[in-house]
């Protein structure tokens, strides 16, 4: 990285970021290639955070015409027949974000993606899938982890007010660096918030030491395999939910998002099916929380959107800039309780 | 999807958003996507450069202009139909009253300050309008909500006030960086450029080597017929030399302390005499805004840590450029964080500092941002703390209180958690803001006067605005333009004198009334005489605290 400096246009629009993660780690995102297929609100607001943060370029894959749902939430696109009839989605989208930072290149990519090559991959740093069936997800993920050079893989699904994102970093080293400020239990931010806020600015420089880490991801095959009374205890609701309907979309040969509430009936009975294999209460995924996601069919929150796509933009900058720790493996936000909430699921060979 | 009842109250909401930053350009966004249909913004600032890494709604084009203003436009064009009213105004003018609150059915502040966040906090207690409250720094931000009746306002917490250090510290003894920063910036600079009749505690007694046949000149002051680059070296050579030399002589202080040690031109730049570079012709410079010590020395990367000799240079060079290009400033020139030179300038003399006295040095960079109280910023965080605000705004609407959530996005996570949601706490009954508590205050009667009691304490501590301070029945002071002359003559008399003197006189026991009528806040303070103390207190106005 050394030797080529930001250039002077680049170290006045970066300022405020590079307080946050340093020159280098802001050159490493000016190299940094990124592939994003499916362009709903979810991954609509990861592009846009990605664009802002200075990557090397942005190639996006969604050969869907716009209609109204998908404008429903979507901020790219102004809702102007004229302007968008005939194109498609990817275009637009792509048009768009070229304006919000010159300095990063956004284009386009035509063609079945779960059709290309291996190589094909070679040219990216990271790859983002969003409503994308679970075959699909699969085989992308599949000849992300064959190439020789890390292709980092991400999936997100944001359903109704509540959404999922998995993390597949395959073999990851980083150096972690030990800070004082770290946060092990809810008095701490109690605290914190007593007096007045979390700025934590001068405690955060403090560094206690680093020390190399590694971590191991299983592929998504496998950590979805996993079985279920395997799993750590109270577990979210939603990482069950999302495989039901998954099992659902597939047998029933459904688009993703392609359900209403009126699958209601054969969801619960594929629910049945689910936990008597595996051994879980119903309980464990409730009703309501099934009708909600069907019942929103490929509709998104757009709070939920701004949420998704806000933490997997910030797991892509760290896994591209090599700082922080990267979340390992789900991570799983509902309205419902608030909460925002990173699961473990590896099998103890894969961990 | 969203309830029938929910998109009802989304649809009929008439939302007030404090703040078209950061946050401000998420949430309006993130507003106008889930379904709210009229939304009016108050923001007084202008684009900058440094606003676009986050705030998508601006454009490099946009830069000079209205953010409330270019915030609307931009959102009209994916949801044209929406009401947004944009407000290019300080959210503390008076137009913004209660009665303006009250139409609103809630009101999401994305500011990074907290005078304005304690002024909307009043109004809307005031108004009886739920705020939702947000702040973001770094990878961490939070999200609150204060309903009256239901909830702690905004203030039954006490926040951090602006960091202040003592004024020996600046003075005589740092042992921080941001001491010399501090020194640099608030003494010096204000010294050499601001207003000349402020007091200043840097001293200025002319060194006993001088030429000067009159012994109370000021040293800063420049002939007209002075040279700048040698008054340059005079300035250099006196509070980096001779104001050490004289600070060694006094052994009591560096009994514990390392001795920090003068620092003379001669000795860091012996080949200053001969003219090294940085001629006018050199630079061909022309526009104000182009003028720095950096281009004209040939040092590029405001990254760098430049040595000693490095930042001299700069310090003799931002001096000069300072006589022969900004002269015209002179007088009543404040530090900006954007003005290049004056960076310049605050780092170099802050790094000689810091030199003399054992204190690592800095990076411009790194400078700038404790100088210029930079808040670092990123748009991820900002964007989930807007649909955090959103989700709030919505339970708020609905009247879910039993849901009501303040939310913690941390960046390391805790049991498993990254947005960690709490309940809201009840309201505190010794807060003075929202439950009528009366507060003490121990102040020298003898020696305070009603100015610094009006300035000190009601309008920085207590955050009042525009007061007014009644003793009994008696109104001892009245803030406002449209007072009649009598009676602010009186006022005006009255600012000038200690408490015990007033009329009627402040003393032990004395319970004054304090109010501010926009906020609708009116407070009791329990006066108590006390004996004097010794140290002062000089405020680094720290005091920005995240968008």
């Amino acid at each position: 990285m050394d030797g080529e400096e930001l250039t002077e246009e680049e170290t006045a629009l970066y300022d405020r970021q590079i307080r946050v993660w340093g020159v280098d780690a802001q050159k490493r995102l000016s190299k940094a290639h990124i592939l994003v297929r499916g362009l709903n609100g979810t991954a609509v607001e990861f592009c846009k955070n990605m664009v802002l943060a200075g990557i090397g370029s942005l190639t996006l894959m969604d050969d869907r015409s716009v209609t109204e749902d998908v404008l429903q939430s979507n901020f790219l696109i102004p809702p102007d027949e004229a302007y968008y009839s005939g194109r498609s989605l990817d275009e637009l989208c792509c048009e768009s974000l070229k304006d919000f930072n010159p300095m990063v290149r956004v284009s386009v990519e035509k063609g079945d993606l779960s059709q290309f090559d291996g190589e094909f991959f070679d040219k990216f740093d990271a790859v983002v899938l969003s409503c994308c069936s679970l075959k699909t997800k699969k085989a992308i993920n599949e000849k992300c982890r064959r190439r020789p050079r890390r292709v980092a893989f991400y999936a997100i699904e944001c359903r109704d007010s509540c959404g999922e994102i998995f993390v597949d970093l395959q073999k990851y080293t980083y150096i972690q660096v030990m800070s004082s400020y770290v946060a092990p239990c809810l008095d701490y931010i109690l605290d914190c918030y007593k007096h007045g806020c979390l700025d934590t600015s001068d405690a955060s420089k403090k560094s206690d030491g680093t020390a190399e880490c590694q971590l191991n991801y299983p592929s998504l095959e496998e950590a979805i395999s996993i079985a279920w009374r395997d799993l750590p205890r109270k577990v979210s609701k939603v990482y069950f939910a999302m495989r039901v309907i998954e099992r659902f979309e597939l047998s029933e040969g459904r688009n993703p998002g392609e359900t209403s509430i009126s699958d209601l009936p054969l969801i619960l009975k594929m629910r049945k099916e689910l936990c008597d294999a595996q051994s879980l209460g119903e309980s464990y995924i409730p009703t309501s929380l099934l009708e909600r996601i069907l019942a929103a069919g490929g509709k998104e929150h757009p709070p939920v959107c701004a949420i998704l796509g806000g933490v997997l933009g910030q797991e892509v900058i760290k896994a591209i800039s090599g700082k922080g720790d990267p979340l390992k493996n789900f991570f799983y936000f509902d309205t419902a309780d608030g909460k925002g909430i990173i699961e473990d699921m590896s099998n103890s060979s894969t961990s | 999807m969203a309830s029938w009842s929910q998109l009802e109250a989304i649809k009929t909401a008439k939302v007030l958003m404090v703040g078209a930053g950061g946050i401000g350009c998420e949430l309006l966004k993130t507003l106008a996507l889930s379904g709210f249909q009229d939304i009016h913004i108050i923001d007084m600032d202008t684009i900058e450069v440094s606003n676009l890494n986050r705030q998508f709604l601006f454009r490099q084009s946009h830069v000079g202009q209205s953010k409330a203003k270019v915030a609307r436009d931009a959102v009209l064009k994916f949801r044209p139909h929406i009401s947004i009213t944009p407000h290019h105004a300080n959210v503390k003018d008076p137009e913004f009253n209660v009665d303006f609150f009250k139409d609103f059915n809630v009101v999401l502040n994305g500011l990074d300050n907290l005078d304005a966040r304690r002024h909307v906090n009043r109004l809307c207690l005031a108004a009886g309008v739920p705020l939702v409250e947000s702040g973001t720094t770094g990878f961490l931000g939070q999200v609150t909500v204060h309903v009256k009746g239901k909830t702690e306002c905004y203030e039954c917490q006490p926040k951090p006030t602006p960091k202040t250090y003592p004024v020996c510290t600046i003075t005589s003894t740092p042992s921080k960086f941001v001491h010399c920063i501090v020194w640099a910036k608030d003494l010096l600079f204000a010294k050499l450029f601001g207003d000349k009749n402020q007091e200043n505690d840097l001293n200025v007694h002319p060194s006993a080597g001088t030429n000067s046949t009159n012994p109370t000149e000021d040293v800063f002051e420049r002939r007209a017929d002075e040279d700048p680059e040698q008054y340059g070296r005079k300035i250099y050579d006196h509070v980096f030399g001779y104001n050490i030399q004289v600070a060694l002589a006094n052994e009591e202080t560096w009994k514990n302390r390392n001795k920090p040690r003068p620092v003379y031109v001669r000795d860091v730049l012996p080949d200053k005499l001969i003219q090294q570079n940085g001629s006018l012709e050199k630079n061909c410079v022309t526009e104000e805004s182009a003028v720095s010590a950096m281009s004209s020395l040939g040092l590029k990367n405001p990254q760098d840590v430049w040595s000693l000799a490095e930042n001299s240079r700069i310090f003799l060079e931002a001096l000069r450029l300072f006589i022969e290009k900004r002269q015209k400033d002179f007088g009543n020139l404040a530090f900006d964080k954007d003005d290049q030179l004056a960076v310049e300038f605050v780092t170099a003399a802050a790094n000689v500092r810091a030199s003399s006295f054992g204190i690592s040095l800095h990076s411009l960079f790194e400078a700038k941002g404790i100088a210029g109280n930079i808040v670092h910023a990123v748009a991820t965080t900002n964007a989930v703390i807007a649909g955090l605000i959103v989700i709030e705004a919505i339970k708020v609407l609905q009247g879910d209180f039993q849901n009501y959530r303040m939310t913690y996005c941390l960046e390391h996570p805790s049991r498993k958690m990254l947005l960690m949601p709490v309940q809201p706490f009840e309201a505190n009954k010794s807060c003075y803001v929202c439950s009528e508590t009366p507060l003490l205050l121990e102040i020298n009667t003898r020696t305070s006067k009603l100015r610094d009691f009006v300035e000190k304490i009601v309008k920085n501590k207590l955050g009042m605005n525009l007061p007014l301070i009644m003793h009994g029945s008696t109104l001892i002071f009245e803030a406002g333009d449209d007072l009649e002359e009598d009676v602010a003559a009186n006022y005006a008399l009255n600012l000038d004198k200690a408490l015990a003197e007033l009329p009627p006189p402040v003393t032990s026991g004395t319970v004054l009334t304090v109010e501010d009528l926009r906020q609708e806040l009116s407070c009791n303070i329990n006066i108590k005489h006390r004996l004097p103390i010794a140290s002062r207190q000089i405020a680094s106005s720290r005091n920005k605290g995240g968008v």
